[in-house]
This record gives C-alpha cells, sequence and structure tokens, in this order.
C-alpha cells in the first residue's frame, strides 16, 4: 500500500500463510473444540492472521487470502469465513493505520465528554472522520459502541488497551506518546484504583491483604 | 400425530410438524417469504407471525413445532397487525421499481403487499441502495430490490452443494453475495431466479423480455438429459421466451438444470428451416417433393442390408418408432440409437433403467456411483442424491465412487478406484466398501455411461448386478440397480428396439462405408468424419451442426418444442410434452416426415395420425401405456444380464461429458450455453482476453 | 445496605493478588471437592434455595435453569457455557470479576458444571476484553497446573477442562444462542426456540448458558449457604448483586450490593452524589440502555430490584445504571442507543433490521426537532411493530428505550419540534436530504 492510495481502495496482497509463531497459537486453540467441530477456530483463527498481519506488515488487517487459508484449514467453504469476517466488527477488513484508536461514544462516555476525546483525536491526527486514517499511517479512527467500563467513562481503546477516565488533553497527551514509540500503562488516566470511586474506596476498606 | 385447533378448525398433523403446516392442513394460507418447502427453516421474514394461544408473543409459525391441543390464531387483530408491520418494514427499503422489474406479476412481495400493505408510505428517511453483485451468465441482480430472506443462500448451499453464497455484514447493512466476482459454479444455479421471492434475483438472458401474463404456457420435458424434469415452455408469438420447472416430487421436484432452463435461445440460431439437396458437392434449398425424389432415388435398388439409421439423442419416441418402422419396411435391420456407442443388455428392463426411481434415493441408504459424474449427467438427479447424503447427516449415507469424477459430486464421496477392477475387489469381500454396502438395507448401485460405452461394459454390467446381487441391492423388496442414462432419447429408443437387428450393423458398423445409405434422425453426437466418403447421408433434424454439413440430404425437422413427443427417462417413467411453436419455415414434425417419405418409396406407414402412431406405440412396447407414472418393484428374478463379470480391462473410467454447457446441437447454438461454456468450462480463453 | 462481611467480591478493585494465592486468602477453592460431594442434586437445590437470579439481565432464577439439564447423558456431552459477553451499554460488571476475581469463576465453573453434568465449560468473553481475558486465562493455567481443574479436578473425582472463546466485537453474541453460534464459528445470529439449549445447545448438546456473575456467586453461596444469600435482599430478590453507576454522578463506580436498597441511596452512597445535587438529577436508566428512562421523580421511591423496577415499567437488568443529570440533552442520549441498537441488529429478522434503522433515522431528526409533531406518535407505532415479532429480544430492546422517553419526555421532544419550527420557518417536514451522514453529528466538530 502506497501512502497515497485512499484506503477503502483494498489492494489484497496475492498469499497468505501462517508464519511459526501464529501456527503454535493455532494448535493450541484447535485443541480446545472437539475434532469434528473445527468451524469453532473461525473467529480465534481470524484474530491470529489479523495479529499476524499487524506483526508483520503494521497493519492489523484481514486479508481475503487470510480468510481463504482459514476456510482450508478449517474445512469450511470461505464463504462462511467472509460472512464471520464482516460481520464481527472487530475484524478489519480493510488495512488500518498502526495504532487503531477506537473510542466509545455510546450515552456512558458520551455524558462524560466522548466529545471531547474524539476531538481529541483528530486533532492529534489529523484524522477529519471516523473510519479513516491519518496522513502517515500511524493512526486509524474508529467510533465503537459502548466497550463495558462505563465506570470509568469516557474510554478511548487503543489496539487491546483501554485508557480510561479520560479528557481532550489527556487525549492528545497519549496520542503523542504513542507517536513517540511509547506505550502508556493502560487503564485510568487519572488518581483512581481500577472501577473504585476516585478520592477512594468507599466499600472493602479494611482489608490487611491490601496492596498499595 | 397431534390434534390441533387452527382457528376453531380441528386437525391431526403428523409430529413434529410445524404451525405452518398444521395451518396449512386446515387450509388456512399463511403468508410467508423466507420459507421454503425445500429448504431448511430460518424464520427471520417473521411473515408467518401466528398467535399460540398462551404463547406470550406471536410465533413464526414456519418453525414453531406444533404440540398436542395447541390453538392456533390466524386471523387476529394482532396477526394481521404483526403482518402488516412486517410489510411495511419490509417496503421501507425495497424500491418501487415494480415497472421496470422483471419479477412484476409474479413477485411474492408483491402479492403480498395486496393483502398486506398499507396505501401510502410513512417512511421519509433515505432509501437503501445495495450494489449489485456478479453470480455469472445467468443469474441477474439486482440487490437494491432484496429482502434479505437468504432462500437464494441456503438453496445454494443446501440444495446445490455450492456453498457460494452468503449474507455479510450484518444489521441494515447485511448484503447477500458470493463476495469474490465470480460466477456462481452450480450447473442448478438458475433456480436462484425461482427460488429469489423479489426481483433480486432474475434470469439474465430473459431481462425486460416479456412480462408473465403475456405468456402462453405449456407442459414439456426437459430433453437435455435423461431425468426427464418436468417443464413449462413459455411463449409469446412464435418464440420460446424461457422454459421454467413444473412441480414433481417424483421427478424433479422444483428443479431445472441450467441447460434444460437456459438452453432454449438456441431454437433460435442455425435452424434448418427447408429441405436441402447436395447437388455437385453444394447444398441447394430444394421442395420437400425434390427432396424426397432424391433420396428415393438414391434408394432406388438399394438392398435393405446397405440402409442404415442412426436416431440421436432428443428423439422422440414417435419419430424413432417411425423411423424404425420405415427402416424395417425398406428391408433394413441396421438401425442404432446408441450413438456413443454404449452397450446394453435389453433382455430386461431392470438391466437399463434406474431402478430404485429418482424419488427412490431417499430410501437408500448407500450408495457406489460406477463410471457416472451424476453432476454433469444428470443435475436434478444428483440434487437428489445430495439431498439423501445431507438428510443422513454425518456417514448417514456412504458414498463410493469408482471412476474419478471432473467436477466436485457436491457430497462427500469415496473414491474407490479409477477403474473397473475395484468392483472384482469389492466382490471379493473384504474391501472395506464393500462391508458398507452389505451393512446397508437399502444399498443402491448407479452404472453410468463411463462403464457402458466401453469394449467391456457387458462385463461391467455383469460385474455390477452381480455385486448388487451379493449386497442385497436387488431383491424381491427393493431395486437398487440404477443405469444413469445421459440421453433423453436412449431409454424410448431401446424400449422400441432401435438396436440392429439379427446380423443388422450398429453405429460403428455402418461407418466406413458399412453402408451405402444412412438416415440420421437429429443424431450429431458421434465422428461423422468416421462416415463412408461414398455414404449417401440423410440428415433429418432442427440444427446446422455437425451430421448436416456432412448431408447430402437435409431434412428439416421440429425440435422438442415443436411437437407434441414422448419421451421415457433414465427410471423408465413415460412422459409426454407438447407443442408450444410451430415448426420455423418448411420445418415439419418428425414422424411426419417419415411418414410422408414413406409413401413415396411406396412402403406407406400405418398411421395417418398422432394418435395412431401412439396406438402403435402401446403396441410395440406396453410400457408405453402408461403415461407419467411408473412401476416400483423389487426385483425377484435375481440373474444377470448378458456378459463375464471377470473380463473387464484395466482402463480407468473417463468422464461422458467434458463440457456441460455443449452436449447437442441446440446448446451448440445457444449464445447463453455458449457463454456458460467460455466462463465455466474454459476460463483460461477468458482471462486471456 | 450491605456490610463488608457480606460481600461476596472482596477484590473487586484488584486491590489484592487477583492470583491464585491471593484468592487462595479470600477463601477461595478451600476444599472444593467437598462441595462436589455433596452431589448434583444437593447443589442445584441449595442454588434454588439460595433465590439467585440471572445476573444478566433477564432474572430467570439460576438453580432452575441448571435443573433443565438432563439428568442422565444420553451419550452427547454437557456443556457450561458463560455469557461474558457484556456488552450492554451501562454495563461493566463482569469485567471486574473477570480480571479481579477470575478464580472465583473458574471454581464456580467446576462446581456448576459438576451439577449439570458438563465435563467442559466454554466462557464467551466479549473480544474487546483482551486484557481481562488474558488474566482469565493465567487463573484457568495456574488452576490446570494446581490441579484445580482437568482431570480428577480439585481431587473430586471430576473431569472439568475449561476454555476461553473470545468474541470479536457483535453486541447479539450476548444473547445465548447467538452466543452459541458465534462459538461454533458462524455469525451471531440467534437461533429460533425451541429447541432450547438446555436440549441442543452448543454442537447440539444439551447446555445452559450463564451470565459470568451467576456463576461466580455461586462458590460463596454454597459455602456460606443459601439461608446467607437469602437473607439478603427482599423476597423474590434475594442476595447481593455487582452493580456499578456511570454518567453524571460525582464518583462512577462498580460495587456490590443488597437487592432492594433505594436507587436513591445507591446513588448518594457509591455514586458520591449527582453532580450538582439530587435536585440536579433529569432521569436514570437503572440497568443498561434496554430499560427504559425513569424520571426523578419516580428515582426518588424506586427501590433497586427486579420487581420494583418491574412494577416501575422498567427493570433491573445488568443494574449498571446510568445517571443524568438536567444538563443532559435527554433525547440525543436515547437516540445515541437507537444508533447502538441499529449497529448491532444482526440483520436476521426484517422488524429489527429495517426497524432499528428507521427508529433511529427519525431519533435523530428528533434531536434536532426537524420533525412533525405526529411523528412522535409514528414513532411510538414504529417500537410497537418491532417490539415483540423477532427471534430475540434485542427487537425488545432497541423499542424499549424509546418507548420509556416518549413515556417521561414527550413534551421535551414536542417543544424541540415546535423550536425547530421557528427557527426554520415551521412548515411542512423537512426530508432528511441525500447524503447526509446518519452518525449523530458530534458537537465538538
Amino acid at each position: 500500500m502506497s501512502a497515497h492510495s485512499p484506503i477503502d481502495q483494498i489492494e489484497q496482497p496475492a498469499s497468505f500463510a501462517f508464519d511459526e509463531e501464529s501456527e503454535a497459537e493455532i494448535a493450541t486453540i484447535l485443541a480446545k473444540y472437539p475434532a469434528e467441530r473445527k468451524a469453532s477456530g473461525t473467529l480465534p483463527l481470524l484474530y491470529v492472521a489479523q495479529k499476524q498481519m499487524g506483526r508483520l506488515t503494521g497493519s492489523a488487517w484481514v486479508p481475503r487470502v487470510a480468510m481463504d487459508e482459514i476456510a482450508r484449514r478449517l474445512e469450511v467453504a470461505p464463504i462462511r469465513v467472509y460472512e464471520v469476517a464482516t460481520f464481527y466488527l472487530m475484524f478489519n477488513t480493510k488495512p488500518i493505520g498502526r495504532y487503531h484508536l477506537q473510542v466509545c461514544t455510546t450515552t456512558s462516555c458520551w455524558l462524560r465528554g466522548s466529545d471531547d476525546v474524539v476531538a481529541a483525536c483528530k486533532k492529534a491526527t489529523g484524522i477529519g472522520a471516523f473510519g479513516q486514517s491519518s496522513a502517515d499511517g500511524l493512526f486509524t479512527l474508529t467510533e465503537v459502541e459502548c466497550l463495558g467500563a462505563c465506570s470509568n467513562a469516557p474510554i478511548l481503546q487503543v489496539d487491546d488497551d483501554f485508557y480510561e477516565d479520560l479528557d481532550g488533553p489527556r487525549t492528545v497527551e497519549l496520542i503523542e506518546a504513542l507517536r513517540r514509540g511509547e506505550r502508556p500503562t493502560p487503564g485510568p488516566t487519572i488518581d483512581r484504583m481500577g472501577s473504585a470511586p476516585a478520592g477512594g474506596r468507599k466499600t472493602l476498606t479494611d482489608s490487611p491483604a491490601d496492596q498499595g | 400425530m397431534v390434534k390441533v385447533t387452527v382457528d376453531g378448525i380441528q386437525v391431526e398433523v403428523p409430529n413434529g410438524s410445524s404451525a405452518l403446516q398444521a395451518c396449512e392442513a386446515a387450509g388456512k394460507e399463511i403468508p410467508r417469504f423466507c420459507f421454503h418447502e425445500r429448504l431448511s427453516v430460518a424464520g427471520n421474514c417473521r411473515m408467518c407471525l401466528v398467535q399460540v394461544v398462551r404463547a406470550p408473543k406471536p410465533v413464526a409459525s414456519c418453525g414453531f413445532p406444533v404440540a398436542e391441543g395447541m390453538e392456533i390464531l390466524t386471523d387476529t387483530e394482532i396477526v394481521r397487525k404483526a403482518r402488516r408491520a412486517v410489510m411495511e418494514f419490509l417496503l421501507i427499503n425495497h424500491p418501487l421499481d415494480c415497472p421496470i422489474c422483471d419479477q412484476g406479476g409474479e413477485c411474492d412481495l408483491q402479492d403480498q403487499a395486496f393483502g398486506y400493505g398499507a396505501d401510502h408510505s410513512r417512511y421519509r428517511e433515505a432509501k437503501r441502495a445495495v450494489t449489485d453483485k456478479y453470480l455469472g451468465p445467468l443469474v441477474k441482480t439486482v440487490m437494491t430490490r432484496c429482502i434479505q430472506c437468504t432462500r437464494c443462500v441456503r438453496f445454494a448451499t443446501e440444495i446445490a452443494g455450492v456453498p457460494e453464497l452468503g449474507a455479510v455484514s450484518r444489521g441494515e447493512n447485511m448484503e447477500i453475495t458470493n463476495y469474490v466476482e465470480k460466477a456462481l459454479t452450480s450447473e442448478l444455479s438458475g433456480n436462484l431466479i425461482d427460488i429469489c421471492p423479489v426481483g433480486a434475483l432474475t434470469s439474465k438472458p430473459y431481462a425486460f423480455t416479456a412480462r408473465p401474463w403475456e405468456l402462453k404456457k405449456t407442459d414439456s420435458i426437459d430433453v437435455f438429459d435423461a431425468v426427464g424434469t418436468n417443464t413449462s415452455l413459455q411463449v409469446r408469438g412464435s418464440a420460446v421466451l424461457r422454459i421454467v420447472p413444473r412441480v414433481n416430487d417424483e421427478v424433479n421436484e422444483e428443479w431445472l438444470a441450467d441447460k434444460g432452463r437456459f438452453a432454449m435461445d438456441g431454437l433460435k440460431h442455425r435452424r434448418l428451416d427447408r429441405p436441402w439437396v447436395r447437388v455437385h458437392g453444394k447444398l441447394q434449398p430444394v421442395s420437400w417433393q425434390d427432396a424426397f425424389v432424391a433420396i428415393g432415388r438414391r434408394l432406388d435398388g438399394v438392398p435393405g442390408e446397405r440402409i442404415g439409421a442412426i436416431a440421436g439423442d432428443l428423439c422422440d419416441a414417435e419419430s424413432m418408432l417411425a423411423l424404425k418402422d420405415l427402416m424395417t419396411a425398406l428391408g433394413s435391420s441396421n438401425i442404432d440409437c446408441r450413438q456413443d456407442g454404449a452397450q446394453y443388455d435389453v433382455s430386461r428392463r431392470e438391466f437399463y433403467t434406474f431402478g430404485s426411481g429418482i424419488a427412490g434415493i431417499e430410501d437408500a441408504d448407500a450408495l457406489l456411483i460406477v463410471g457416472s459424474v451424476p453432476r454433469q449427467e444428470a443435475p436434478v438427479l444428483n440434487a437428489r442424491i445430495r439431498k439423501r447424503f445431507i438428510a443422513g447427516g454425518r456417514g448417514g449415507f456412504p458414498i463410493g465412487m469408482i471412476g474419478a469424477p471432473n467436477a466436485d459430486p457436491t457430497y462427500r464421496a469415496e473414491i474407490l478406484g479409477d477403474g473397473p477392477a475395484v468392483l472384482a475387489e469389492l466382490r471379493q469381500g473384504g474391501h472395506p466398501f464393500a462391508d458398507v454396502l452389505k451393512a446397508a438395507k437399502r444399498p443402491m448401485i448407479i452404472v453410468g455411461h463411463g462403464a457402458l460405452v466401453r469394449e467391456d461394459a457387458r462385463a461391467i454390467l455383469a460385474a455390477c448386478w452381480a455385486l448388487a446381487t451379493e449386497v442385497g441391492a436387488v431383491g424381491p423388496e427393493w431395486n437398487g440397480f440404477n443405469v444413469l442414462h445421459t440421453a433423453a432419447s436412449r431409454v424410448a429408443g431401446l424400449d422400441l428396439g432401435l438396436l440392429p437387428g439379427p446380423g443388422g450393423r450398429s453405429v460403428a458398423g455402418m461407418m466406413s462405408g458399412g453402408v451405402d445409405v444412412l438416415w440420421l434422425l437429429g443424431a450429431d453426437e458421434f465422428h461423422t468424419a468416421q462416415i463412408g466418403a461414398q455414404t449417401f447421408v440423410i440428415y433429418q433434424g432442427h440444427h446446422g451442426d455437425a451430421a448436416a454439413a456432412r448431408a447430402d440430404v437435409i431434412l428439416p425437422g421440429a425440435s422438442f418444442a415443436e411437437k407434441s413427443g414422448t419421451y421415457v427417462n433414465t427410471e423408465g417413467r413415460v412422459q409426454r410434452s407438447f407443442r408450444a411453436v410451430m415448426p420455423p419455415g418448411d420445418a415439419r414434425e418428425d414422424w411426419r416426415i417419415l411418414r410422408a417419405f414413406s409413401e413415396v418409396v411406396g412402403k406407406t406407414l400405418p398411421y395417418d395420425t398422432l394418435e395412431a402412431l401412439r396406438d402403435r406405440l402401446a403396441a410395440a412396447n406396453p410400457v408405453f401405456r402408461v403415461i407419467g407414472g411408473r412401476d416400483v418393484s423389487g426385483i425377484s428374478d435375481l440373474a444377470g444380464p448378458a456378459g463375464d463379470p471377470g473380463a473387464v480391462s484395466p482402463a480407468p473410467f473417463q468422464p461422458v461429458i467434458d463440457d456441460y454447457y455443449q452436449t447437442n446441437p441446440i446448446c451448440r447454438a445457444s449464445p447463453t450455453m455458449g457463454e456458460c461454456s467460455r466462463i465455466y468450462v474454459h476460463p483460461q480463453t477468458v482471462a486471456a482476453e | 445496605m450491605l456490610q463488608d462481611k457480606d460481600r461476596i467480591f472482596t477484590n473487586l478493585y484488584g486491590q489484592q493478588d487477583w492470583r491464585l494465592a491471593g484468592a487462595r486468602q479470600r477463601g477461595d477453592w478451600a476444599d472444593t471437592a467437598a462441595i462436589l460431594a455433596r452431589g448434583r442434586d444437593a447443589i442445584i437445590n441449595e442454588m434454588k434455595a439460595s433465590g439467585l437470579r440471572g445476573r444478566g439481565g433477564a432474572g430467570f432464577p439460576t438453580g432452575v435453569k441448571w435443573s433443565f439439564m438432563p439428568k442422565n447423558s444420553d451419550g452427547r456431552p454437557h456443556y457450561l457455557v458463560i455469557n461474558g459477553d457484556e456488552s450492554e451499554p451501562g454495563t461493566c460488571k463482569d469485567r471486574e470479576i473477570l480480571r479481579h476475581e477470575p478464580h472465583k469463576l473458574v471454581e464456580s465453573a467446576l462446581i456448576a458444571s459438576f451439577a449439570m453434568g458438563a465435563h467442559a465449560a466454554y466462557i464467551y468473553i466479549r473480544g474487546e476484553f483482551f486484557n481481562e481475558a488474558r488474566h482469565l486465562q493465567i487463573a484457568i493455567d495456574e488452576a490446570y497446573a494446581a490441579g484445580l481443574i482437568g482431570k480428577n479436578a480439585a481431587g473430586s473425582g471430576w473431569d472439568f477442562d475449561f476454555y476461553i472463546h473470545r468474541g470479536a466485537g457483535a453486541y447479539i453474541c450476548g444473547e445465548e444462542t447467538a452466543l452459541l453460534e458465534s462459538l461454533e464459528g458462524k455469525k451471531g445470529q440467534p437461533r429460533m426456540k425451541p429447541p432450547f439449549p438446555a436440549a441442543m445447545g452448543l454442537y447440539g448438546c444439551p447446555t445452559t448458558v450463564n451470565n459470568v456473575e451467576s456463576i461466580s456467586v455461586a462458590s460463596t453461596i454454597l459455602r456460606r449457604g443459601a439461608t446467607w444469600f437469602s437473607s439478603l435482599g427482599r423476597p423474590n430478590n434475594a442476595g447481593t448483586k455487582l452493580m456499578a453507576i456511570s454518567g453524571h454522578v460525582n464518583t462512577p463506580c462498580v460495587f456490590e450490593e443488597e437487592l432492594g436498597v433505594p436507587l436513591k441511596d445507591i446513588i448518594e452512597k457509591h455514586g458520591g452524589g449527582v453532580r450538582g445535587g439530587w435536585d440536579n438529577l433529569l432521569a436514570v436508566i437503572p440497568g443498561g440502555c434496554s430499560v427504559p428512562v425513569l424520571p426523578k421523580a419516580i428515582c426518588e421511591t424506586v427501590l433497586m430490584d427486579y420487581d420494583s423496577l418491574r412494577a416501575e415499567r422498567s427493570g433491573l437488568g445488568t443494574a449498571c445504571m446510568i445517571v443524568m443529570d438536567k444538563s443532559t440533552d435527554i433525547v440525543r442520549a436515547i437516540a445515541r442507543f437507537s444508533q447502538f441498537f441499529k449497529h448491532e441488529s444482526c440483520g436476521q429478522c426484517t422488524p429489527c433490521r429495517e426497524g432499528t434503522g428507521w427508529m433511529m433515522r427519525v431519533m435523530q431528526r428528533m434531536v434536532e426537532g426537524r420533525a412533525e409533531l405526529e411523528e412522535i406518535d409514528m414513532l411510538e407505532q414504529v417500537t410497537r411493530q418491532v417490539e415483540g415479532h423477532t427471534i430475540c429480544a434485542l427487537g425488545d430492546a432497541a423499542a424499549w428505550p424509546i418507548q420509556g422517553l416518549i413515556r417521561h419526555f414527550r413534551p421535551v421532544m414536542e417543544d424541540r419540534i415546535q423550536a425547530y419550527k421557528a427557527a426554520h420557518g415551521g412548515g411542512r417536514i423537512t426530508q432528511v436530504p441525500q447524503g447526509v451522514p446518519v452518525g449523530i453529528p458530534v458537537a465538538a466538530e
């Protein structure tokens, strides 16, 4: 993919083969399901393929040839894999940037300022609209539905990690850190332990085994 | 049985029936889109909602099992409201392009909107548009019309056995697609057009051709294979505009193979519409009288044993009998209906017919296929094998094949070997598949023409029969011995004895000067170059194909659409088709040509009407007395066909069809079939263009 | 209100070691074999007696559900499938179990599987919970290594395997049959019922699908006894429940609380009060977005449990509430849910596939006021046309928030329409022009 080609004109690679690391993962995955129910491996293998693409090309997506390979492995018709890959939105059927910024805008996050997070993402990356990638190919911005961490809203998921309790400025900081090649520790970006109330726990307050 | 009440009417339906079936048993019509009797239940369109007393909400009757004492209400305000709601939802994103939609007039959505639609739309938002998909040269898509019922996906996956269609994405973005821009690889793809309840999938060749109410419909039989699929020829003026299947559960259920559906544009091309006589090496148009006189002169003084006749694959029984009667009158016993050189034992009908019947496949519990690729030779019959395979579940219907197929059979088949030697292994016992056949209660064996067109055909046939008796495939309760034919005319030809009489010559014997005068009745599927240079050739047929080019006299006959005819399918089922259009130009019905000519040579055939000829048919062989039906019986006489089961050659079986789309003169004249051949059979030439 | 001594999830915030050693200190895995030794019937009866109702939202009694599994195997294996697809907007409780109390889940899964004759359990975790799934996998590996699961699990004589299967971004997979489809490697499209999973579930075998929380409390209930559990909460609404508060409160958080406590007290205690004070409260969505919204008046008195909220034509749902203060554009808040449901409809059933998009588009116009007054009624009718007409409950879930909005906030919608007319010259309906993006306009743009 050249930097200039629009992302929705998908150039498909000619072939796809799982590498050694992926093969090891596949072996573990397929051991989970009865042998005649290999098709259960469809979602996990799509993940493996996507991860391998990220590892090898810097863009974690699933090209069609990878879906064909998965179909062959699992002895299902390729169309069944295409169906699955397009039904589940965590599979990217077109190339994405190195960092996938997935901002939740559902009501809980919106009530606590996800609009600011979206604006900050756009400002810091230069991306104009959801679904697009930054000109440098580093970032892709996606609007996602509820991420299931609503008490820590608003949330920005970067690849696999949740960054919580964000606001505009902290979002910009996070993106700048990513740009520098850093991976800040996931979790709340304010002084808070997990999903406990900010400012200190109101329950479970007297256990001697507590850490820090 | 379960007792159910539908709108106060008590009915009894079998256990496991759906509420919809119960409603139908009570005479209540339930609207539906996604539900189709021959497909799995999807339950997604929600049009068939009914009320079940004590159920908290309306249920989809198509997938709701009945229970003893269940009370179903189909005509309450709740039900009517639900159906009106579904109809409104289906229409909000459906384009109202009925005036330019080929489905118009036979559209389920249109029809049901009549019952449940509103007179105005409340939907004020932008309508959805969906990109059309490429599915090949036969099926046209207008995907914005799609109502996502997934019938096509289920048909392709379940019936056709080519899981190439799917519904990708989700929610309102869900789209039916093959995802890759590639033609559907099925010989049954045309059935998608029938199965689609709306105008999303329509016939590409028929696009914008006619409206259904303009068409005159005539019952016919598909002559492009030996299944005997029941069809309807739909005609406007003098043209057959489309062919669609008729339902016959015994034969084709409601499917039709692509050749039978789409080859009819071949009826308009390369037609023989006047008699021709070769004068000084060049064919000249002549009158019927002159053509007959030319043949009469040539025959003058030629002894009967120097005259021969070959009947082709598309012939009706009537014209074949007339041909045989003419040859007999001329003193010839050189007659043959086996252009492919197949060998049979015709001493008993069970040696050359599909004994279990097509519907009987569903009763079988194991299958051995010998020298046949049913997918190409009889796609509709192949769908029945697949149906049985699917119904059997994992390992429930084991299938063995001798002879590697040149196409995916669409079911799991174990390739046992490539030649007839495997039959001996199976008979010796110890072969695992022999145990499978023996363990089966109703095993069946299909012998195809890959086995019967060989030198050792009689030996193979005898070996197959011997195996059948040994594994219990034939017996008083069950006849699992099946010969699968590929030619629509063949079984009738054998029933009528279109075979060399005592001392007579076969097709091969008539070649290379074996006869002086050769009468070809629609016979094009042999090497015409092998006809002796001095042999005088009469070609009676409807298309200017290979044999017409070699002919000295051409007598223009009628195609299957242009004559009433009797055909006997591979099961031995006698069926009738009717004339839908007149033959073009001076062409005439074939039996009339033969009858007229017989008079010219003073050997007048004893029938002046089709009815009289049909009486003669029934006299010639009593099987022609019963139309449509078929005796299902076991076999009490286990003695086998003539032949030494041991005398087989090691040569592998060869498929008899290498291009499904080009097997007869009509197909070869059909632009649509030519296109299919280019795309499916010779894709490399397409790619090179 | 619940005291610390009665809390089940004592490491809810991860303030202690979540691994095996820490879990053991909190009492997990203490002589699990003894619990199994009581036998299947005793375990199921104890669960029934506890009054535990499904914690995923529907509230079906858990012990009763377990008892639906065939007592004897017909040769087909039995499966326990745990629903960790937590995706209902506002809901964020199972995440805490997965990452901070994974051993409670693994141990309880063993007990539940044993009680249902299952030798294998799968947990379906939503794809976005990558790190949570990683924690659970570590816990599973620890349990295998310590002999707590696997062959002769925890010395009980019962063989038990536990596997994680990750989802990949589809809310509908929280519906139990869609979840099973997904686990089988297909699109998450709900199945028609009957047959129910207890008869034909995963791979066509008898299967019970339970929420993460419903399973995870089992070990504690069996240790402390059904009487203890049912003594908490109110009749028919027994026990403790993980809850969460998000939105306009001072301290949004996840917490464990007794059922039947006043909603207002919960907001005051755990949420630290409504932002700007109680009088600044506009409305509360009590248990995930598919339960109808409650205006402040009802919030004053309603109790937080299944039956009390049902009586107010709402529901406990997942007990993860969204609090909105008076600054909230309530129409937009609900419109965002309509967008959510349109986005998450699997597309199978006509009313949901077509209706969610229609409702969303009308709701988006309602946010602006670009609509006619009659369209409020029409919208209400459309929600009724979707509700109850689909295979699964997503259609219902999409309908209810809008119905709640119209029921309680109709004047707001009408004012919005009047204001739009006043600003734009009134007149007839303004159609949505072609090419307008369908997403809700982002204010910050």
